[in-house]
């Protein structure tokens, strides 16, 4: 499943990317195989969405996430 | 020991950088609570208690040391250049301990740099509060860096900092964190022997950066090119395995060193707020209810005194008129400098109120907030959400907002974030729109509270966002690029605004609109007066000679006489001249010529506007009347027709041109320092001029 489709309070765990561009800069972010993340909100428009994720809040573009595989 | 100390703060964004600076320096480096409200290196200097000079560089904040915007490449470039002249003696990381994991990232990296360095492990209080352990002294020994706990916002810690600055050893004596030749050792390798490097991790990361630095030759640069395609270098990969194998690397330091018990307190506030202020229907009706309430509150508290400082320069004008020799000089203070002042200083109480206001939303975090939410729409007229910031900004100033634009990645949105901020109304316009709104719109309350003269106001700052977005839109189809942008952001906690930072920030900015705008008022107003004083060859004899005549004695009263005379001696001054030069093409927008020299005159800065006005009106004026500004022009009557100059028609017309044309020397400069490119200010004022001259068409035609 990938973290697009995760909905607003679910919680999933990294588990690899599928974009290599933007998995340097996720990870620099934090977001890294293995971590837990929790979908917090998603903006009124639908996009982009805020994530927890080890320990502070992230926002991301629905296309961004969609880079993003769960375990 | 040396005499002198240069160190640098490097950390994540929005970690406390500037206001560990300011605590240092006593300087009021601007902090809010956003990432990447600083975008360009800050000096300042500091005494250690050894009394060592201690030169403070506050750098903007980044999450690493591969640059993703343009803001951030000034890190490396000063950590890695020897010869920069920033380069420090020792590198203090600011981290902010609620969030080690992603802040030790650059430290690992700083760490591999080989430089000295020290931690400042900031927000202790907020880590305090967030049931987490941390074992500050086991951090140390296991990275052998010094580790100071601070609490910058509080100045808890700063002795203690400054104590580990001046004790700081000259060598790098951090523990390795990671094998870096395995990543790539033969680039490495060739790299360390082309440039003389002997630490192999700057050599990796020029191996990155190299095309962007710009302490490398063009002969360096294309050998290095060469290099990587030899030994077949893969930018991303390489990134990729580095920053993995460094989280490896601090999940192992912070799990003898850091023990989570709960979420953090702080952060269940902030979205319990956030709940709310970025609801899917109230996050907007909230945002706007934010917009409008401070625009009523700009309007109201400002009225009383602003009335005070009218008065104030009204009694200095009659003051002067009375105790000063009547001569040139006299009127030159008085009717040029001191009444072009006036029409100027007046707008203080608004301005600082406006700066307050906008310095509120920054340091509260609601500013990220709104990037969140704008971001879907932002993105459909070629914009980021991140635009959203220096186009509120904007509402200030376009200059620092321009250079704000720096934290967005992508050249393309970041262009036309450029092009479009000084649609934004900013604070000069505050006066312009100020002053004819009062003499047009009456004073009226709708529906028992909104002030008419405040909605006017209001509305012309939603259309000049709403202009900025169109503009962006056209923009987005002409402006070609590949690159794709994203939105990859921090959000950070809720904090209080700090008032005393408020306070500092309305302060600096009435103090820098007292002397920047006070400057140029003054010359101009000088510059103007002459030119309204003073007319070419015999015309003012002429008109001397016109008025001595019997006839026109016994037709009008002498008070007639001299009035009619004054006029038209400005009419036939050199700046008279000048403005009728220009009528003829102003006529369409309502304009007549003494508008037409105010034009002239603020073409540079558009705050000269009320004050050419209040000089203009004042020089044609009855120097025995004294009337402020707006009485004057309220009564201003066209010479040809005698109707009043200023109707709805022509104020709101003028208001439309004042929206759209750049009228801005500062802004101009700012964009052609960003974009290296003298094409683009040169664009932006020529779209501007036009949006100006049809709106003001438009408006006037419809409106006369
Ligand atoms: N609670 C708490 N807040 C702090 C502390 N230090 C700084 N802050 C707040 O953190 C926010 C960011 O501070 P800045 O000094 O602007 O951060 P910066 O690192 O310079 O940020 P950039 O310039 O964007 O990289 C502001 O709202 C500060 O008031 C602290 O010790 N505790
Ligand atoms: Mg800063």
């Amino acid at each position: 499943m990938k973290l697009s489709q995760l909905k607003i309070g679910a919680i999933g765990i990294i588990k690899e990317f599928t974009d290599l561009e933007m998995s340097v800069k996720l990870m620099e972010m934090g977001c890294l195989p293995g971590e837990t993340i929790k979908v917090e909100r998603v903006a009124p428009f639908g996009d982009p969405i805020a994530i927890s994720v080890s320990g502070y809040q992230l926002s991301l573009r629905k296309l961004e996430a969609s880079t993003i595989e769960l375990i | 020991m040396k005499d002198r100390l240069r160190i640098a703060l490097v950390g994540n964004p929005n970690t406390g950088k500037s206001t560990i600076f300011n605590a240092l320096t006593g300087l009021n480096q601007k902090v809010g609570n956003f990432p990447g409200v600083t975008v360009d290196k800050k000096i300042g200097f500091s005494k250690l208690a050894n009394n060592t000079t201690l030169e403070v560089v506050d750098l903007p904040g980044t999450y690493s040391l591969y640059p993703k915007s343009v803001d951030e490449t000034i890190v490396f470039e000063v950590l890695s250049d020897k010869n920069n002249p920033s380069h420090p003696d020792l590198v203090l990381i600011v981290a902010d301990a609620t969030n080690l994991k992603r802040n030790l990232l650059l430290y690992t990296q700083i760490a591999d740099l080989g430089l000295p360095i020290i931690i400042a492990l900031n927000m202790m209080d907020l880590a305090a509060k967030s049931n987490m352990d941390i074992d500050v002294d086991g951090l140390a020994k296991r990275l052998n860096v010094p580790v100071v706990p601070i609490a910058a916002r509080k100045t808890q810690g700063i002795e203690e900092l400054k104590k580990a600055i001046q004790y700081h050893s000259n060598q790098p004596f951090q523990t390795p964190t990671i094998d870096i030749e395995i990543i790539a050792p033969d680039l490495i390798k060739s790299i360390s022997e082309e440039l003389n490097i002997d630490n192999p991790y700057v050599a990796l990361q020029i191996a990155h950066q190299y095309q962007n630095l710009r302490y490398l030759t063009k002969a360096q640069i294309s050998q290095i090119e060469t290099f990587e395609k030899q030994y077949d270098f893969h930018s991303q990969k390489s990134q990729a395995a580095e920053t993995i194998a460094r989280y490896n690397f601090i999940n192992d330091v912070l799990l003898d060193t850091v023990k989570y018990n709960s979420v953090a307190l702080e952060e269940n506030i902030s979205n319990k707020i956030d709940h709310y202020l970025t609801h899917k229907i109230w996050g907007f009706v909230i945002f706007i209810a934010i917009l409008f309430a401070i625009f009523q509150s700009i309007f109201a508290w400002s009225e009383y005194p602003m009335f005070l400082i009218e008065n104030v320069f009204v009694w200095l004008a009659e003051v002067g008129h009375r105790y000063l020799p009547e001569g040139v000089l006299t009127n030159l203070l008085i009717d040029g400098v001191l009444a072009g002042l006036s029409g100027v200083m007046v707008f203080i109480p608004q301005i600082a109120l406006l700066f307050a206001f906008i310095s509120i939303l920054e340091d509260t975090g609601y500013m990220s907030r709104v990037t969140f939410m704008m971001d879907r729409l932002m993105r459909k007229v070629g914009l980021n959400g991140k635009s959203v910031v220096p186009m509120i900004g904007g509402l200030a100033c376009a200059v620092p907002s321009i250079m704000s634009t720096r934290t967005i990645e992508n050249w393309k949105e970041r262009i036309i974030t450029i092009m479009v901020t000084p649609l934004v109304s900013c604070s000069a316009r505050l006066p312009i729109y100020t002053l004819l709104i009062s003499l047009v719109v009456p004073k009226i309350y709708v529906l028992g509270f909104i002030n008419l003269q405040g909605l006017a106001l209001m509305s012309l700052y939603v259309m000049s966002i709403i202009a900025a977005i169109l503009v962006a839109w056209v923009m987005k189809g002409i402006i070609k690029s590949k690159a794709k942008g994203y939105f990859i952001m921090e959000l950070p906690v809720y904090r209080m605004p700090r008032w005393n930072n408020v306070g500092i920030t309305m302060f600096e900015s009435v103090r820098t609109f007292v002397t920047q705008a006070g400057k140029v008022i003054i010359a101009v107003s000088i510059v103007l007066w002459v030119l309204a004083s003073y007319g070419p060859s015999n015309r003012f004899e002429k008109i001397d000679e016109k008025y001595n005549s019997p006839s026109l004695l016994k037709k009008y009263s002498s008070v007639e006489i001299v009035r009619l005379k004054a006029s038209e001696k400005l009419e036939n001054s050199y700046a008279g001249v000048l403005g009728k030069s220009i009528e003829p093409s102003i006529k369409p927008l309502g304009f007549d010529w003494k508008i037409g020299i105010a034009l002239i005159t603020s073409f540079a800065a558009r705050e000269v506007f009320v004050g050419t006005m209040a000089t203009l009106y004042s020089v044609d004026g009855d120097a025995t009347k004294m009337e402020s500004v707006r009485e004057k022009m309220a009564g201003a009557k066209n010479t040809q027709t005698g109707l009043p100059v200023f109707t709805v028609a022509s104020a709101f017309s003028l208001m439309m041109f004042y929206a759209f044309a750049m009228q801005c020397m500062s802004t101009m400069a700012v964009v052609y320092r960003e974009t290296k490119n003298i094409k683009w200010p040169l664009i932006q004022f020529a779209y501007m001029l036009v949006l100006a001259y049809v709106a003001s068409f438009i408006v006037y035609q419809l409106l006369k």
